[in-house]
């Protein structure tokens, strides 16, 4: 009798909520595979020129299926070079913002300090600042102190920009911390540089490895910033830039779908990690 | 005070595991010196279970942190075994602490959590292991070595945090109310299972609770801090039977506390009578004119509708409400001086209750119940 009547309820209710939310179901689905699509077909573009089999200076019409290009990656000199610098720079930004940004978004998680507040704004000012002031200001900083422009400038701009977006998610991780954590750590007879390397820096290595892969994207494809202090140093944008008048050669967009693999395949090993800590 | 040095000499000679003298702890906040804990002296003997009971912010959670290294007093000294160890660093302390949070390591597994502080000594990694293997079956927890903590119950973290601590064989081992995220059956259950653990490793606990029964249940004494300071150091015997303070008398338990003039002494006894053939006696030295005040537990009354016979304590008044919760019947009573009075009369048979709500009854009791506070 009773089953007989949770049935009915069953039947009648949930019927034209399902019908519903089919529909929502599928214009959702649709939407969102529209968005992906939009966002992946200038990547497309690229991965497909990159096979392009290309007889005059510009890349631009599909002329038929080749590899050549990848076997001759390395053969425009200056790009090489370029590339070189460009991946050099994002590790040595990259690493340097990790371990600055860490400290400094542990500092604001964990303590209390005179300058916080100004801290946490300059930091802020640094991310929303629109580039074109952050380099030029950067240029003038540079020129005072009489630094020839060139490959360590870049270096230090690099750093300089990508530090706060590692200040920031390790920042946020702390505060999620339990602070009597790192208290057990040393009451059980951790000194403090043990407590940080067992306990905190596993617990907040997950942020730290987002900051710096946020930090190595950003590093990696700068051009603004990069422009106003390379000096006669060339980084992979700024050479694409120089030589876009002229036609890029295909091996640019080669370069440009290695860097998208590497940087997909970083991002599933950050999502696989991220998963198996949880 | 008096009861201060009582059981500080029930101690005896042998060596303190824990000494605070003259401990003073005062925090700097905007400008504002607050004053945290405001001169404790308190010497906790070696296998002792001792609580630090109070409401927060009385002051327990610093004393303790105190201890455990991660304050250090502003005044006043702590010893560990007889060492003078303000100025030493909590790494180095051989205390450990269980934590309200449990604070596991989220990234260790259960047995890597308890080796931890085994590791951090130099003991070698198969040893750890084993030992911590051994102090996961004390506390009940075998065959969950491989888990990670937040696979497990509040009451098994709890648990590892217990073992965790116990592992390192610390001189004593400070616990800051450690079964407050628990819900009550647990926390009942874990109460008599802490203190089988604390019989099983004879090792010191000073326990920081703001549960007075908690504090009651598992204490060989019990330090009440109210304010920054000790009100009352004794057994839980002794802290409920006889409360020191106005303060004591309210927190544990309920407490009736009532004020009269001194009209007639005797044989080291008081005597106050609020009207005809009602008097309440209580030992006490004073002199014929002196306002006292006095305590006395509910389930010490005794509740009747005729005058009693004898020479107890008698009280005569109106009955308020009538409250039945099985075990016993709690009577709101309002006497001919205008005090209320609580009384738990024990059920002890099934026929109806002895008075109802507006009946006039005399309240009778044993005059050894009733203790001078204050005094």
């Amino acid at each position: 009798m009773s089953a007989t009547i949770v049935d009915l309820e069953e039947t009648t209710t949930a019927k034209p909520r399902r019908a519903r939310g089919r529909w929502g179901d599928r214009l959702l689905y649709g939407y969102t595979w529209l968005i992906i699509v939009w966002l992946c077909l200038p990547i497309a573009v690229m991965i497909a020129f990159g096979f392009n089999d290309t007889k005059g200076r510009l890349n631009l019409t599909w002329q038929g299926f080749t590899f050549k290009w990848y076997a001759q990656l390395f053969s425009v000199p200056d790009l090489t070079t370029a590339l070189v610098n460009s991946l050099t720079i994002a590790l040595i930004a990259t690493l340097g913002s990790a371990v600055l940004g860490t400290l400094i978004g542990l500092a604001l998680g964990r303590y209390r300090f005179r300058g916080q507040g100004s801290l946490n704004l300059v930091q802020f000012a640094a991310i929303s600042a629109p580039e074109t002031v952050m380099g030029a200001s950067l240029l003038s900083f540079f020129v005072q102190l009489n630094v020839g422009r060139g490959y360590w400038t870049i270096v230090v701009a690099h750093i300089m920009f990508s530090l706060s977006f590692v200040a920031v998610t390790v920042r946020s991780r702390v505060l999620t911390l339990d602070p009597a954590i790192d208290e057990a750590a040393r009451d059980l007879g951790a000194g403090g540089w043990t407590a940080f390397r067992l306990v905190t820096l596993p617990m907040i290595f997950p942020a730290v490895l987002a900051g710096s892969l946020l930090a190595f994207a950003l590093s990696i494809d700068d051009f603004i910033i990069t422009s106003f202090n390379s000096g006669s140093t060339l980084t992979f944008p700024l050479w694409i830039w120089g030589a876009q008048k002229n036609g890029l050669p295909p091996q640019v967009n080669v370069m440009g779908t290695l860097i998208f693999a590497a940087g997909i395949l970083l991002a599933v090993g950050n999502a696989v990690i991220a998963r198996r800590r949880r | 005070m008096t009861q201060t040095e009582e059981a500080d000499s029930a101690i005896g000679t042998e060596l303190a595991a824990i000494e605070l003298k003259g401990i003073v702890k005062t925090f700097h906040s905007h400008g504002d010196a607050v004053a945290a804990v405001k001169g404790v002296d308190v010497t906790i003997g070696e296998g002792e279970f001792f609580s630090l009971l109070g409401p927060s912010g009385c002051g327990k959670t610093t004393t303790m942190r105190m201890i455990a290294g991660f304050d250090e007093p502003t005044e006043g000294d702590v010893f560990l075994h007889g060492k003078n160890v303000v100025g030493v660093p909590p790494n180095k302390r051989d205390v450990n602490m269980v934590f309200q949070s449990y604070a596991l390591f989220p990234h260790m597994s259960v047995l890597e959590n308890v080796a931890f502080g085994l590791r951090r000594k130099g003991v070698a990694k198969d040893e750890a292991a084993r030992r911590a293997g051994e102090m996961l079956e004390i506390v009940d927890l075998k065959g969950r070595e491989k888990r990670r903590p937040r696979e497990l119950s509040g009451g098994q973290q709890q648990r590892v945090a217990l073992a965790r601590a116990l592992v390192n064989r610390p001189s004593a081992l400070l616990l800051d109310e450690p079964l407050g995220a628990l819900d009550l059956k647990l926390r009942q259950a874990m109460q008599v299972e802490l203190k089988r653990i604390q019989r099983e490793v004879g090792i010191t606990f000073v326990y920081v609770t703001h549960d007075q029964n908690e504090a009651l249940t598992m204490s060989d004494r019990i330090a009440v801090m109210n304010d920054g300071r000790i009100e009352q150091l004794g057994s839980p015997r002794e802290i409920y039977e006889r409360p020191a303070s106005r303060f004591v008398a309210g927190f544990i338990g309920t407490s009736n506390v009532l004020s009269g003039t001194v009209s007639r002494t005797g044989s080291g006894k008081a005597i106050v009578e609020p009207g005809p053939g009602e008097r309440i006696m209580v030992s006490h030295e004073a002199v014929p004119g002196d306002e006292i005040e006095l305590t006395v537990r509910p389930e010490k009354i005794d509740v009747r509708s005729d005058p009693p016979d004898g020479d107890g304590c008698a009280l005569r008044g109106t009955v308020n409400e009538v409250v039945y919760l099985g075990m016993f019947t709690n009577y709101n009573v309002t006497t001919s001086t205008g005090a209320e009075v609580v009384v738990f009369v024990q059920n002890v048979s099934s026929a109806d209750d002895v008075a109802t709500r507006g009946d006039s009854v005399w309240l009778s009791w044993d005059p050894r119940h009733s203790y001078v506070i204050g005094a």
